[in-house]
This record gives structure tokens, C-alpha cells and sequence, in this order.
């Protein structure tokens, strides 16, 4: 209790503009960083490959989300409709040749299930949701929602060193480079 | 992934093509902090007193009216819905009808014209996405309270019940449950997942204390890092993508409560197109409706631009003419077809007793819009509000021509009656406006009313490569749009 131990989260600089980020980015990449983030009020197109990010796998749980949506439907309607109890409504068959009815119920529940998949599968990939993270405790970064583009090096990668990240960042146009620290309990 | 074009080309050859200057999204240069002030501003000062002077009336309105409305109905029974013995969906299905389809346009603006890459959807796109909500949550309450003891709707779950009967999957009426409450559910994500790079703005202004921590709590702790706009976006494609066949579904299973029965009037092909252009003209009136007033009230004209409104009155436009198009085929099918019933219905929609809600539809949705084609109709803010109003009112005369004229007038002339819609509807319909305007004021009140995000993403400057334009030779000459220089790199690529 007597003294509060501090943990180096990384360094964070600020970039004046989208472009200077995307440099920035582009040797930050180079220099074969891993554990490093960019930070913009918006999504920048193409950031992606300059931060040598592959692209993001989401689509393929929302492919298997969806399959299990529409297999969901049809055994729901197949089943109580054809085999558990068979009803005659409106002369239409109680059969396999009943199957085409059921495509809009099929059809809803492949969006519906595909849809869980993008919101769980999405909070999934990001990491989300999270109360708190080292970066909230900058003086500068709640900027990064408005309208301050950053990068953050983490202290956790390999290649990351107190005075040669610092330095770096410098050299690659970085301004009000700032060590976040995160304090440990 | 190769890494080999690090180093792009400072200056680009080739032969220059020249490029129309495009209308400019954001007006008066806006920086990026300007615009994040400006709209959470909204959320952060008091409210205008004109704020208060709507609030009020529409949530007491919506009190009398949904809650009171209700209350008698439950305690009472349907029959106080002035429901006659031959017209049994009466004002309660319209209404319904006439919401999901207000809700349509919201889908359209943040779906369709996403995957069409129409930049100008960013301005307005969060608000259309919560009128589609409140719109969805004020059509759910009809069918739910139409089918009686409302303490058993949940039998139109999918669940074993006790009489041990499954519903039926072949009936649209439950098809409609389905793609309804489908529709509902992916809008409130795709309204969510929109908005939590907001709020986190939101969060970030705010001082510590219990707003802090709501917004906190609810932006689920974003930063904005690459690392997650990456997934971000690939979400939001991926629910655009979910999103436009389900806008379309929704209204076309609408439709097909109508369309597979063998009612005179309501069995015809045309229903499922028809019914989904018309929701979408009703759709873009209704955004009109709001996001004019709200864009003055809260001086959002640099972000809601005149163009704005002039593209969604084309649009309005559109739509009208495909509506009008579709009413002329239906009654020239009447005809054509030689099918005797299906004529007589047309018959006694014109010249029936219910001739004045025929005129009124073809007046409002079909002859209002196309003042449209005049460019000052479409510049003066007066004319625009006063076309959306008739098509708001146009487009429940639509509906209620659809189902209370048609049922009116069935195959046995013994049936045939007039109908009138009861104070208890009445009431409950007027509720439900309040509901809808209550609920969308609270929504300018707690929320960001634009996406600031995208917003920010449609200026110049946020294009990665624009400085690398900046200090191009023919800067001054041709200014790019981002898109149209990601056209020009992919094509020499």
C-alpha cells in the first residue's frame, strides 16, 4: 500500500494528419513491430496494408452462422410440420413437396443467425467489450475520437526498448510522445 | 502480403483525366474537430425550448393513447377496435402496415446505399436507423394486441405449447412474425454496432460521473485502433450485405399476407415490389419530416446540406412515379386479366363509398411528388415538407385502401358494409405518432444524431493520399474525390 508500482504500457505519438499516419504506419511495419496499434477518429481505407494486417476472418463465422440458421429453420419447420404432426391447413401437403413454404422462415432465420454471428463474432475479435485499458489513462488519447490520429508501440513486443522506440517514433514524424504507464494493484 | 509498395511513386504519370468537381459533403471546410463538437453538442447542452414543447405533447399523447388505448382494449376485448363483423383487419393492421413500411427507408439509407458506396448516406444515416426502430416498435404493438388475449401471443413463438399443436410454418401470418421481428433484431444491431465509435466520442468529452460511466459502459471501451476499425468494417459490410435482402424480404412478407390469400384485390403478383417501393417512398418522406426540422434546430446545415435533401427528394421522386406505375398496372390487370371479381373490386375502390380514400392515395402519392421534377421545388424547404406530409398521409390512405375498402366489399354482397374505425383506434393510432415523435426526441436528446465517424470520413483530408495530392503540380486545379484515386491506382495496378 505504501507505494503504487507502475506498469510501461508503451509509447504513444501523435501524427498531424491521415497521411503522416499512414507513413508512419508503413515503417513502423518495416521495422518489424508486432504488438503496435493505429489509432484515427475514422476507419482509414488501406491503413490495413500498411500496417500488414491480413483481412479479418469474420466473414467465414458469419458463413457458418448463417448455414446453422437456415439448417435451424428448415429441421424446425420439417420436423413439427412433416414428421411430428403432420396438419393439412389451407390444402397445402404435409409433405416433402411443402418444403417451398418454409424457404421465407429459412431465409429470416439465416439473416437472424448470421447477424448474432457479426455482433458476437465481432466483439470476439476486437476484444470487446473491456471497462478499462492503459491507453484511457493517457492525457492525450482521448483525442483519438475526435480528431487525433496515434500510433501506440506496445512495451510487450520484442523489439520494443525505452529509449529506441522513443527515438524511432521521433525520427518517423511522431509529436507529444508520451510513455503510458497502467498501475498495477 | 508483399510489401513492395512501401514506397509509392511521389508523383504520378500518366495521362491526366479530368474530374468533375464533386459537391462538397461537408460545407464551409469543416475541420474534424468541428464536427464532433457540433454533434455531440446536441447530446451535451441543454435542450431548446422547442425540445421541450414537442416532448411533451408526443409523450402524453403516447401515454393516452398506447397506454391508455391499450389498457381498455385488454380490459375489454378486440370488439372496442370498432372491428365490424366482415372487416376484421381494420385501422390496427393498417397502422400496422404503414409503420414497418416508415421503417423501410432507414434500412435502405444505411444498407443499400452503403453497398452502392453513396457517400452522402453518412449525414443521415443514424437517424433513419432510429426511425426505423421506433417505427418497427410502434408496428409491433398492433399485431400483438390484434390477436386478442395478448397474454398469448407468445404462441406464436415456435415452443411446444399446451395444446401441443406447432404453428404453422406454411402460413405468411407466421412468416410475418419471423421476418418482422428478424428485421427488428439486425436493425437494432446494425443502429448499435454504428454507434459505439460515437459514444466512445461521446465518453471520451465527458467529465467523470455517471454519464461517463453510461457511455463508457455502452461504447464497450473502444479506442478506434486499426486493429478493430479492420473488423469494424468488415462487420458493418457484412451486415450491410445481411441487411439489403432482409429490407426487401420484410415488406414483401408483408405483402404476402395479403397477396396469398384469394381476396379480390389482394391476390396479384404486383404485391411484393409494390409494397416495398412503397415503403421506401413513405420511408424517405418520413426522414424528410424529422431531419428537416432537427437539421434547423440544431444547426446541422453544414452536415445536412441541401443536397441532402435534394438527392432524397429524387428519390422520393422515384419511387413516387414507381408507386403511381404500380396502381396503374393493378387496375389495368382488372381489367385485362378478365377476371370478374378482381374488376368489381377495382370497381368499388373508385366508385365505391370509399371513392375518397382512393383519391386521396392517388393525389397524395402519385401527383404530389412529381412537383418534384422542378429543381426549386426541390431547394425551397417549405414545398419539400409540405410534398412529405402528403406522402405520410398518402401512404396510410395506400393502405387502408389496400385492406379496409377491399374487405368491405367481398364476395357476398351480403357481407358488404362500411367501415369506420372506432375511438379506442383512433386513440391508439394518435398514440403511436406521439410514441414514434417521443421516442425519436429522446433519441436526438441521448444519442448522436449524425454518424460522426463516417462523417469524418467523407472529407478530403481523410484520405490517406491526400497530402501526397497536396503537393502534387495540379493541385488547385483538379481536386479528387478518395475513391476516384483509388480508381485510378487499381487501374494501372
Amino acid at each position: 500500500m505504501s507505494t503504487t508500482r507502475k506498469r510501461v504500457y508503451g509509447y504513444l505519438a501523435e501524427f498531424k494528419s491521415a497521411s503522416a499516419l499512414y507513413k508512419a504506419a508503413e515503417k513502423v511495419r518495416d521495422a518489424g513491430f508486432r504488438k503496435w496499434d493505429c489509432y484515427s477518429p475514422y476507419p482509414i481505407h488501406g491503413l490495413d496494408k500498411a500496417m500488414g494486417m491480413k483481412r479479418s476472418i469474420l466473414p467465414w463465422f458469419v458463413f457458418f452462422g448463417g448455414i446453422t440458421g437456415t439448417c435451424t429453420a428448415f429441421t424446425l419447420a420439417y420436423s413439427t410440420q412433416v414428421v411430428i404432426y403432420p396438419t393439412v391447413v389451407q390444402a397445402k401437403p404435409a409433405n416433402i413437396f411443402t418444403v417451398p413454404a418454409f424457404f421465407p422462415i429459412m431465409f429470416e432465420l439465416t439473416i437472424l443467425f448470421s447477424g448474432f454471428t457479426v455482433l458476437f463474432g465481432l466483439l470476439a475479435l476486437m476484444k470487446l467489450p473491456r471497462l478499462n485499458h492503459p491507453l484511457f489513462a493517457s492525457r492525450q488519447f482521448h483525442r483519438a475520437t475526435d480528431d487525433g490520429f496515434f500510433i501506440a508501440v506496445e512495451a510487450r513486443d520484442a523489439k520494443f526498448s525505452p529509449e529506441g522506440t522513443r527515438s524511432f517514433l521521433e525520427n518517423i514524424g511522431g509529436a507529444s510522445i508520451e510513455l503510458v504507464e497502467e498501475e498495477e494493484s | 502480403m508483399a510489401h513492395a509498395t512501401t514506397h509509392a511513386p511521389e508523383t504520378r504519370q500518366g495521362p491526366k483525366i479530368p474530374v468533375l468537381e464533386r459537391e462538397k459533403l461537408i460545407l464551409n471546410g469543416r475541420s474534424y474537430h468541428w464536427i464532433t463538437d457540433r454533434i455531440c453538442s446536441v447530446v451535451e447542452n441543454k435542450q431548446p425550448a422547442i425540445w421541450w414543447l414537442l416532448f411533451i405533447p408526443s409523450a402524453l399523447i403516447a401515454l393516452i393513447g398506447v397506454v391508455g388505448g391499450l389498457s381498455i382494449l385488454v380490459s375489454t376485448g378486440v370488439g372496442v377496435w370498432g372491428m365490424t363483423n366482415t372487416v376484421f383487419w381494420g385501422w390496427d393492421i393498417t397502422n400496422f402496415v404503414f409503420w414497418i413500411g416508415i421503417g423501410h427507408a432507414g434500412t435502405l439509407i444505411s444498407a443499400i446505399l452503403f453497398l452502392t458506396r453513396q457517400n452522402w448516406r453518412t449525414s443521415i444515416n443514424r437517424a433513419a436507423e432510429a426511425m426505423t426502430i421506433f417505427a418497427v416498435c410502434c408496428a409491433g404493438i398492433f399485431p400483438a394486441f390484434h390477436v386478442g388475449r395478448v397474454w398469448f401471443a407468445w404462441f406464436l413463438a415456435p415452443v411446444p405449447n399446451a395444446n401441443a399443436v406447432w404453428q404453422n410454418f406454411k402460413s405468411p401470418l407466421l412468416w410475418d412474425v419471423f421476418a418482422v421481428s428478424t428485421y427488428f433484431t439486425i436493425s437494432l444491431i446494425f443502429w448499435y454496432l454504428g454507434m459505439v465509435p460515437d459514444l466512445a466520442t461521446i465518453r471520451d468529452r465527458c467529465k467523470p460521473g455517471l454519464r461517463k460511466l453510461l457511455y463508457g459502459i455502452f461504447s464497450l471501451g473502444w479506442r478506434g485502433g486499426n486493429r478493430q476499425w479492420s473488423h469494424y468494417e468488415m462487420a458493418y459490410l457484412l451486415l450491410a450485405a445481411l441487411s439489403t435482402p432482409l429490407v426487401l424480404s420484410v415488406h414483401s412478407v408483408v405483402s404476402f399476407d395479403f397477396a396469398t390469400s384469394v381476396v379480390p384485390g389482394w391476390h396479384t403478383t404486383i404485391f411484393p415490389p409494390y409494397f416495398v417501393a412503397g415503403a421506401i417512398f413513405g420511408g424517405f418522406a418520413m426522414v424528410l419530416t424529422i431531419m428537416i426540422p432537427a437539421r434547423y434546430i440544431y444547426g446541422l446545415q453544414d452536415m445536412i446540406t441541401m443536397k441532402h435533401i435534394d438527392n432524397m427528394a429524387k428519390i422520393i421522386l422515384m419511387t413516387g412515379t414507381i408507386v403511381g406505375y404500380a396502381y396503374l398496372m393493378e387496375l389495368f390487370v382488372a381489367f385485362y386479366s378478365g377476371a370478374m371479381y378482381e374488376a368489381a373490386a377495382f370497381k368499388y375502390r373508385l366508385t365505391g363509398p370509399f371513392w375518397w380514400a382512393y383519391v386521396a392515395m392517388m393525389s397524395c402519392n402519385v401527383l404530389s411528388p412529381q412537383i418534384f421534377w422542378f429543381k426549386w421545388c426541390r431547394e425551397n424547404l417549405w414545398v419539400v415538407m409540405g410534398v412529405c406530409m402528403c406522402v405520410n398521409v398518402g401512404m396510410w390512405f395506400e393502405r387502408f385502401v389496400i385492406i379496409c375498402t377491399t374487405l368491405a366489399r367481398m364476395f357476398l354482397p351480403a357481407d358488404w358494409g362500411y367501415y369506420t374505425a372506432s375511438p379506442v383506434e383512433i386513440m391508439l393510432f394518435l398514440g403511436t405518432i406521439g410514441m414514434f415523435l417521443a421516442l425519436f426526441l429522446l433519441f436526438l436528446r441521448f444519442l448522436p444524431c449524425i454518424n460522426i465517424a463516417e462523417v469524418k470520413w467523407t472529407l478530403l483530408e481523410s484520405d490517406p493520399h491526400f497530402d501526397d495530392h497536396h503537393d502534387h503540380p495540379d493541385h488547385g486545379v483538379k481536386r479528387e474525390a478518395a475513391y476516384q484515386h483509388e480508381l485510378k491506382s487499381a487501374h494501372k495496378a
